[in-house]
C-alpha cells in the first residue's frame, strides 16, 4: 500500500546513484531519462489511488503518527508530485540535448535526480522536520546544479542564491523549535487539532509569520525575491527550467499547506498581509521585467508576478480562491519551464539572451515562433490557453468579495504582462537579426530532443486549455480537503472516519 | 536555566546580525553559522530542559522510570547540526571559488551577473 508513497521517491534517488556511477558513459543521460519515465508512472499510479480511495497515509517504519514519520498524499501532493514528474521528464529530455558532456562527469545527472527527489518529497511529506529536511536535499542539489559550470556569472549568482536561502532555513528551523515547543508535535495533522488549543495566540502569530517569511523566501514573494533574479538566468537552461518550474512552487505548496491546515487561528492579521504582499509581488514582479532585455531576466521577473497571483488566492482564503490557486499552481509550472526550454533553443539559434541583440526567429522558424506563442499568451491569460481560466478564478473570488482594487491589479498586471511578452516577440521573433544572420532550426544539432518536450508542454497547456472542466473540478475537490482537513488528518492519524 | 539560554540565544542572533550587516562574505558567513547555532539552541530550550535526568529505559522495563528529558528536541537538533555542516562547507568553498574567480569577497562589488548599468 504504501509503495504507492515510496516509489516516487525511492526511484529518483536510485537513479541518481545509478546516473552517478554512470556519469563519465554516455548511457548515464538515458539513466535520468528512464528514471524520470519510471517516477511519472509511480506518480501516475498514485494519483489514481488518490483519486479513487481519498487521502493516502503511510507511516514510515511502522511507527504510528504523530510519533514517526508520516508520508501523505492528498489531492494537492498528488498533483503536485504528477506535476513534478512531468516537468522532471521533460527536461531530462531536453538535457539530453542541453547538458555539456563535461557537467554530465561532473555529475548532473544525479544532483538533478536528487533535485526531484526532494521535490518530491517536499510534497509528500506530513510532518514539518521532514519538510525541512526535504528543503535541504533540494537546496543543495540546487547549489550544485546553479555553479556547475563555475564561471564568474554563476558564482556571483550562487553567493546570493545560497546566502538568502540559508537565512530562510534558518528561519524555517527556528520556527519548528518554538512550534514543537508551544503544541509537542511536528506532524501536520496532529498540528492541525493541537495548534486550536494553545492558549498563547499572540505567540503563535509570531510563529507563523516566522513561516511565512521562511517560506516567502522560497517562494520569492516581494519584498523577499531578490536572489530569484540574480541568480536564475544563470546556470545552464535545463537547471533554471527545473528551477523556475519548481523550486519556487514549492515554498508556495508549503504556505498553502501552513496557512490553511494550520495556521488560520488568526485570519484577519496573517492573510491580510498575505494579500498586500500578493499585491506587492504582483505589481513589483512585471514592473521588474518590463526593465529588462535578457530573455531569461524577463521570465525571472515573470515567476515573481505570477508567484503573487498564487499568494493572492491564499490570502482570499474563500473555496473559490484556493480553487484558483491550485489551478494556477499546476497551469504555471508547466508555462513556467516550457518558457525557458524555448529561451535555451532561441539561444542556441542566433547565440544570445539578449533580445536586442538577436531576432529573426519567426522568419525562419515559425514551428518556435507558434510552440513561444502558446505559453507566452497563457501566462498573460489569453483565452482560450490555460492561463486565462487560472486568471479568470482568481479574478472571479477577488470580485466575488467584492474587493475592487485587488481585481484591478490583477487585471493591470495581466496586461503589463502581455507587454513584456511583446517585447520577447517583437525583439526575438519579428524583428530581423542585427548581425543579418538567419537562425535555421533544420541546421540546429539534437532539435529532436529539443523541441519534443517544448511541443509535449505546450501541448499540455493547450489541453488544459481547451478542457478546464476536469482540471478545476480537481482543483475544488484539492480546495475542500485544504480547508477542511478533517479526512486528511483522520487518515493521518488513523482514527475511523 | 532556560532564562540563562534565552538570553544567550538573544546575544547570538544580535552578533551573527551584526556580522551579517557586514559587506565582507566571510563575515557573512560566519554570521550565518552563529544564526544557525541560534536556532538549534532554540530547538533545545523550547523543548524544555530537563537536567540529569536522561532518556533511559531501567533493565527489565517498557518505558523510563519519572520524567526524563524529552530525546527529540535533541534529535532534531543533532539533524540540523549534520545539516548546516554539510550546507556551510558548501557555502565556504563558494566563498573560496568566489574570491579566486571574482578577486574580491567584498559583495557590493559582486556585480557580474547583474544588469549592466545603462547610462
Amino acid at each position: 500500500m504504501s509503495w504507492y508513497l515510496t516509489l516516487p521517491l525511492v526511484i529518483p534517488f536510485v537513479t541518481a546513484i545509478i546516473a552517478f556511477l554512470l556519469r563519465n558513459s554516455p548511457s548515464g543521460r538515458w539513466v535520468s531519462v528512464a528514471g524520470s519515465a519510471a517516477a511519472l508512472v509511480a506518480a501516475i499510479a498514485l494519483m489514481r489511488v488518490v483519486l479513487d480511495q481519498g487521502v493516502l497515509a503511510g507511516q514510515m517504519g511502522q511507527w504510528a503518527a504523530p510519533f514517526g514519520i508520516t508520508l501523505v498524499a492528498d489531492l494537492l501532493s498528488a498533483v503536485m508530485v504528477l506535476i513534478t514528474a512531468i516537468t522532471g521528464l521533460a527536461v531530462a529530455i531536453y538535457a539530453l540535448g542541453d547538458i555539456e558532456e563535461r557537467h554530465e562527469k561532473l555529475g548532473y545527472h544525479a544532483l538533478y535526480q536528487i533535485l526531484l527527489a526532494g521535490v518530491t518529497g517536499a510534497f509528500l511529506t506530513g510532518d514539518l522536520f521532514n519538510l525541512y529536511v526535504w528543503f535541504e536535499v533540494m537546496l543543495i542539489a540546487s547549489f550544485g546544479l546553479l555553479v556547475l559550470n563555475g564561471d564568474k556569472e554563476q558564482i556571483d549568482g550562487g553567493v546570493k542564491y545560497v546566502a538568502l536561502n540559508l537565512i530562510s532555513t534558518i528561519l524555517f528551523l527556528t520556527g519548528i523549535g518554538l512550534l514543537y515547543g508551544m503544541t509537542g508535535t511536528l506532524n501536520f495533522a496532529d498540528l492541525a487539532v493541537k495548534v486550536d488549543q494553545v492558549e498563547n495566540e499572540a505567540l503563535l502569530t509570531v510563529v507563523a509569520m516566522l513561516f511565512m517569511v521562511a517560506f516567502g523566501v522560497k517562494a520569492a514573494v516581494f519584498p523577499l525575491f531578490f536572489w530569484l533574479p540574480a541568480a536564475y538566468h544563470t546556470p545552464s537552461f535545463s537547471v533554471s527550467a527545473v528551477f523556475a518550474g519548481l523550486l519556487t512552487k514549492v515554498g508556495v505548496y508549503a504556505l498553502i499547506r501552513m496557512f490553511t491546515m494550520i495556521f488560520d487561528h488568526d485570519m484577519a492579521y496573517t492573510h491580510t498581509i498575505l494579500l498586500w504582499v500578493a499585491c506587492f509581488t504582483m505589481v513589483t514582479g512585471v514592473l521588474g521585467a518590463a526593465a529588462q532585455s535578457d530573455f531569461r531576466k524577463i521570465l525571472s521577473f515573470h515567476i515573481i508576478s505570477q508567484i503573487g497571483y498564487m499568494i493572492l488566492g491564499l490570502a482570499l482564503m474563500t473555496p473559490l480562491a484556493i480553487v484558483g490557486a491550485v489551478f494556477y499552481l499546476v497551469h504555471h509550472i508547466i508555462v513556467k519551464a516550457n518558457l525557458f526550454l524555448i529561451a535555451g533553443i532561441a539561444k542556441r539559434l542566433t547565440g544570445s539572451t539578449e533580445v536586442f541583440q538577436i531576432g529573426g526567429l519567426y522568419k525562419s522558424n515559425p514551428l518556435l515562433a507558434v510552440l513561444f506563442l502558446i505559453p507566452a499568451f497563457s501566462l498573460a491569460g489569453f483565452p482560450p490557453l490555460s492561463g486565462f481560466w487560472a486568471k479568470y478564478i482568481i479574478v472571479k473570488a477577488t470580485l466575488d468579495i467584492e474587493m475592487w482594487f485587488v481585481a484591478f491589479i490583477a487585471l493591470a498586471v495581466g496586461l503589463m504582462t502581455i507587454y513584456s511578452m511583446t517585447k520577447i516577440w517583437a525583439e526575438a521573433f519579428w524583428k530581423d537579426h542585427p548581425d543579418g544572420r538567419e537562425p535555421a532550426l533544420a541546421k540546429l544539432p539534437n532539435r529532436g530532443v529539443l523541441l519534443i518536450p517544448v511541443a509535449a508542454l505546450a501541448i499540455l497547456t493547450m489541453v488544459i486549455g481547451l478542457m478546464p472542466e476536469p482540471f478545476v473540478v480537481f482543483a475544488e475537490r484539492a480546495a475542500d480537503q485544504l480547508l477542511d482537513p478533517t479526512a486528511y488528518i483522520n487518515v493521518v492519524l488513523g482514527e475511523a472516519p | 536555566m532556560e532564562q540563562l539560554l534565552s538570553v544567550l540565544i538573544g546575544v547570538l542572533v544580535a552578533a551573527s546580525v551584526y556580522l551579517m550587516m557586514g559587506r565582507n562574505l566571510l563575515r557573512f558567513l560566519f554570521g550565518l553559522i552563529l544564526l544557525s547555532n541560534a536556532a538549534n539552541l532554540t530547538i533545545f530550550v523550547a523543548g524544555r530542559l530537563t537536567p540529569g535526568a536522561p532518556a533511559l529505559v531501567p533493565e527489565g522495563l517498557d518505558a523510563p522510570v519519572g520524567d526524563v528529558a524529552n530525546a527529540l528536541p535533541q534529535a532534531l537538533v543533532l539533524t540540523a547540526i549534520v545539516i548546516g555542516f554539510g550546507l556551510f562547507a558548501f557555502a565556504l568553498i563558494l566563498a573560496v571559488r568566489a574570491y579566486r574567480s571574482l578577486g574580491t569577497l567584498n559583495t557590493d562589488d559582486m556585480r557580474v551577473a547583474e544588469p549592466k548599468d545603462q547610462v
